[in-house]
């Protein structure tokens, strides 16, 4: 399953990113990397984007971003 | 000092919120300088300080999260290093927050530069329990660590100290990452091949160049491209084994090397912190739960922009009111030292230089608003509150190709009544997506300025004088109606082609903003603005001067005018008499002494307030001219403390009253007919056959042309061509309607649409000018609002008269157009895909 289907609150750990060019190296950068866990943390009020902590720090992405990020639940 | 002074220059680097700029001000204190990188719109800090026998030349670059070709941030802060070479590299690393600094940081390495590793906001990771072993760091990064606390000066010294023995001590052995055993040989075999070719070698670092290679980077591929012999074979081949990896391992070595980078990253903080709990934000969560969530997030920002727009337009506007007399001031502390003025025509190194102060005079007149703003802004992006604004608002504004950093460019811009498009321009500066930056510039404009508002209450009042509240909410609305219309279109059709950013945002920890900073980036970018716009809006009004009231009118006029206010003057001789006392007082040269007096006299006693301002003055012109005295007190004054009635003196009040009646009329007159007869006065009489289409005669032509310097001047433009009669006081807009008999409520629309969608100042067109980089986009920024606003003038104008509406009718059913129109747009779905 991908990112942006995980609802707020849940946990789940990162498999891949699908995306090459600059999104991919976009979320490499910020420390996407498979083996990584991730929460859900909010959505904003009009639902999109979404807010993630990963590693202690808090990143907001669009859903059709987050679609890009490969995971499996915890 | 010493003679062998040497200059040394060492950059500044660092992820963004690592308090980069804090260690940059800890450092040079106030030896600041802004600029531009060369080609671009991104901001150049230097600042320089001394050590020991040195100077050194801090550069700051811009704080990204890694170094590749993608952004222009990132290209900025690489293209710097690789070119610079600087001799040392501070890299300024949140101390709270190492593994992902440390990212950053393996990159700059890679480079051969020599680092110094400053851990900033110690304080701020030892209250979360994280505890540095900077020895291990130091020796895990073969490179000094300095801790430091930036924004309380902690570590300031041994910093220096780091820089000083770094940069003397020149190249060191660079830390490498192993980037796995897949991976190494082929990078070693691409280091190889580059070594051999001197002129790249010579230039760059191979391993970087072989690294970047791998990761399929434009800008490297291109160096190699512009500096290598055999630059065809080295891109072949390496194009050849990044395919050959991916097929092999299932990855691309791109992601391999980050991977490598995170893991490596993973493994210093293991061996060399220790945490004592676990990492909490427990604060910013619990206000992220308030300020993010579904209901009161949206009311909170609402809230935050309206305290905004009420602290820096309101109260800012308020403070004009005490700064402006200081401005007044001024400008006749210029005037007095000009020509003096004439009878009935004024020289022209008196007029033209005036005109020019008042423009100029006009723009400085909202420094304190200025001043408010940006001090709110700074401290909104302190905070960390503008990522939570951005977090909010992205979904309604992607809709029409902005981000949702675009609100508070448009909110200092004038999102409901008044803002100023200058610093709402400058605002979309922090903007990463370039596509939604420039849509946003364009945008901004189309706001209601502060300058706009004046003449809105004019035209309502003229004809929606029963519907007020409702005609200036119409206009407030309809604008960003408009303009997110406009934002789409832009976005969808000249703006396709520009570099989209993806969104991805930090959300940072909230942070309360220190008082220091926030009034250092305010002043700094006060004067940024003041510094940069005042020098070209004096050249333009110039310019504009000459428009407005060259080439003059005719000989004959003049002398028709000269010889009516010859016979004025002859009537006002001839009726205080030949016998009066003050017959030689008044005669030949001395009625224009006497006139220069009399306007003073008025002018300063507008001026003065209170019994004892009035006395000061009195004595102040019975001191100047004791003679004039008399006459301006009409014949009453005191001497030696005994109450004289002078019949005389009088008189010749009586007499000058009318004279200087007369005068003014007369002045008024040759002011309309320059006008009239000017450049733009032929321009707007010549465009009425065209602009009768959306109601324009060319009075309003020639008012809404001369607003082009500054929109402050259409009201008075207005007023000029629509003067009163002598002795009457109506209001302009009594004025105005006696005038254009003829008018309807439509006229009154038309004009105001067009004015909501005036072209921008001549202040925001170079702000916009700066801020794009390109003279283009400039001229585009004037051009389509003219079309824009023409094509809306029209429709309301001529579509209101074919179908009947009455003003209110045609205000109700534009709305409607518009509102449509604005779902229809933001139905069209062009979402950026990145892949």
């Amino acid at each position: 399953m991908t990112l942006d289907e995980i609802k707020p609150d849940q946990e789940c750990e990162i498999v891949d990113i699908t995306s090459e060019g600059i999104m991919g190296q976009r979320l490499l950068d910020m420390g996407f990397i498979p083996g990584t866990r991730i929460k859900v943390i909010r959505n904003a009020p009009l639902v999109d984007p979404v807010e993630f902590e990963l590693k202690g720090y808090h990143i907001s992405l669009r859903h059709s971003e987050a679609k890009q990020v490969e995971v499996s639940l915890l | 000092m010493s003679n062998t002074s040497t200059k040394i220059m060492v950059a500044l680097a660092g992820q963004p919120n690592s308090g980069k700029s804090t260690i940059f001000n800890m450092l040079t204190g106030a030896r600041q300088h802004v600029a531009n990188y060369p080609g671009v719109t991104v901001e150049k800090k230097s600042g320089s300080f001394r050590l020991k026998d040195d100077r050194v030349e801090l550069v700051d670059l811009p704080g990204t999260h890694s170094l590749t070709s993608y952004t222009l941030e990132e290209r900025i802060a690489r293209d710097f290093l690789l070119n610079d070479k600087p001799a040392a590299v501070v890299d300024v690393v949140d101390a709270s927050n190492l593994e992902r600094n440390l990212y950053l940081t393996f990159q700059l390495a890679e480079m051969d530069i020599s680092l110094v590793i400053n851990l900033n906001m110690m304080d701020v990771a030892e209250k979360r329990g994280i505890k540095i072993n900077t020895q291990k760091l130091s020796q895990e990064l073969g490179a000094p660590v300095v801790p430091t606390v930036g924004n309380k000066g902690k570590g300031k010294e041994q910093l220096k100290e780091a820089i000083l023995s770094t940069s003397k001590k020149g190249q060191v052995t660079p830390f490498r990452i192993n980037y796995g055993d897949d991976l190494e040989p082929i990078l070693d075999s691409l280091e190889k091949r580059l070594s051999e070719e001197t002129e790249i070698s010579g230039r760059y670092p191979v391993r970087w160049l072989a690294v970047k290679l791998m990761e399929n980077d434009k800008e490297a591929q291109r160096l190699v491209g512009k500096y290598s012999q055999k630059s065809g074979v080295i891109l072949r081949s390496a194009e050849e084994k990044r395919e050959a990896f991916k097929l092999e391992h299932k990855k691309s070595p791109q992601k391999v090397i980050a991977i490598t980078r995170h893991q490596e990253a993973q493994r210093i903080v293991e061996a060399s912190v220790t945490r004592s709990r676990e990492i909490t934000r427990t604060l910013t969560d619990r206000i992220d739960q308030v300020a993010c969530s579904r209901y009161f997030g949206p009311v909170i920002l609402v809230a935050t922009i309206y305290l905004i727009y009420e602290l820096a337009i309101v109260q800012g506007y308020k403070i004009t009111e005490y700064t402006w007399p200081v401005l007044a001031w001024s400008r006749d502390l210029i005037a007095s030292l000009l020509p003096s003025e004439g009878f009935i025509f004024d020289p022209f190194f008196r007029s033209m230089p005036i005109w020019v102060v008042d423009g100029t005079i006009a723009v400085l007149n909202y420094v304190p608003i200025f001043l408010i703003l940006f001090a709110l802004i700074a401290i909104l992006e302190d905070t960390g509150y503008m990522a939570r604004m951005a977090f909010i608002l992205d979904r309604i504004f992607r809709y029409f190709g902005l981000h949702g950093q675009s609100v508070l460019p448009m909110v200092i811009g004038g999102l409901y009544v008044g803002g100023c498009a200058i610093p709402g321009v400058l605002a979309c500066r922090g903007m990463k997506d370039e596509k939604a930056r420039l849509a946003t510039i364009m945008i901004v404009p189309l706001m209601n300025c502060l300058a706009k508002i004046p003449f809105y209450v004019l035209l309502i009042g003229m004809f929606f004088a029963a519907y007020k509240g409702i005609a200036m909410f119409f206009i407030a609305t309809i604008t960003i109606i408009i303009a997110l219309s406009v934002a789409k279109i832009l976005s969808l059709t000249v703006l396709r082609k520009k570099e989209s950013a993806p969104f991805v945002m930090e959300m940072p920890p909230y942070h309360i903003p220190t008082t220091g900073g926030v009034l250092r980036r305010c002043l700094e970018r006060t004067w940024l603005f003041v510094k940069k716009i005042i020098t070209i809006v004096i050249l333009v009004s110039v310019i504009v001067y000459v428009l407005i009231y060259f080439p003059g009118i005719s000989k004959e006029r003049k002398a028709h005018y000269i010889s009516q206010s010859g016979q004025a003057q002859q009537t006002f001789l001839k009726k205080i008499g030949k016998d009066s006392p003050y017959a030689s007082l008044m005669a030949g040269d001395n009625l224009m002494e006497f006139t220069r007096y009399w306007r003073d006299y008025k002018k300063a006693k507008m001026g003065a307030k209170g019994k004892k301002a009035k006395q000061a003055l009195d004595q102040e012109f019975r001191e100047k001219n004791f003679e004039f005295f008399k006459i301006v007190k009409r014949g009453k004054y005191k001497v030696k403390g005994e109450m004289i009635k002078d019949k005389h003196a009088k008189k010749v009040y009586n007499a000058y009253k009318k004279l200087g009646k007369t005068t003014n009329k007369l002045r008024r007159e040759i002011k309309e007919e320059t006008i009239i007869t000017s450049y733009m006065g032929r321009a707007g009489l010549f465009i009425e056959p065209l602009t009768r289409w959306a109601g324009f005669n060319w009075r309003v032509n020639i008012a809404l042309m001369s607003s082009f310097a500054a929109k402050e001047s259409s009201v008075a433009t207005l007023g000029g061509i629509y003067q009163s009669p002598p002795g009457e006081k109506h209001r302009l807009e009594e004025r105005m309607k006696e005038k254009e008999k003829g008018w309807t409520a439509l006229h009154v629309l038309a004009i105001m649409l067009f004015m909501a969608m005036y072209p921008p100042c001549i202040p925001t067109l170079l702000m916009i000018r700066l801020e794009t980089g390109s003279t283009k986009w400039m001229l585009f920024a004037t051009f389509y609002p003219i079309v824009l606003g023409t094509i809306i003038a029209v429709l309301v104008f001529t579509g209101g008269n074919l179908l009947g509406l009455s003003g209110m009718q045609a205000m109700i059913a534009f709305y409607i157009l518009a509102l449509i129109f604005l779902v229809l747009m933001g139905l069209i779905k062009r979402e950026p895909e990145f892949t």
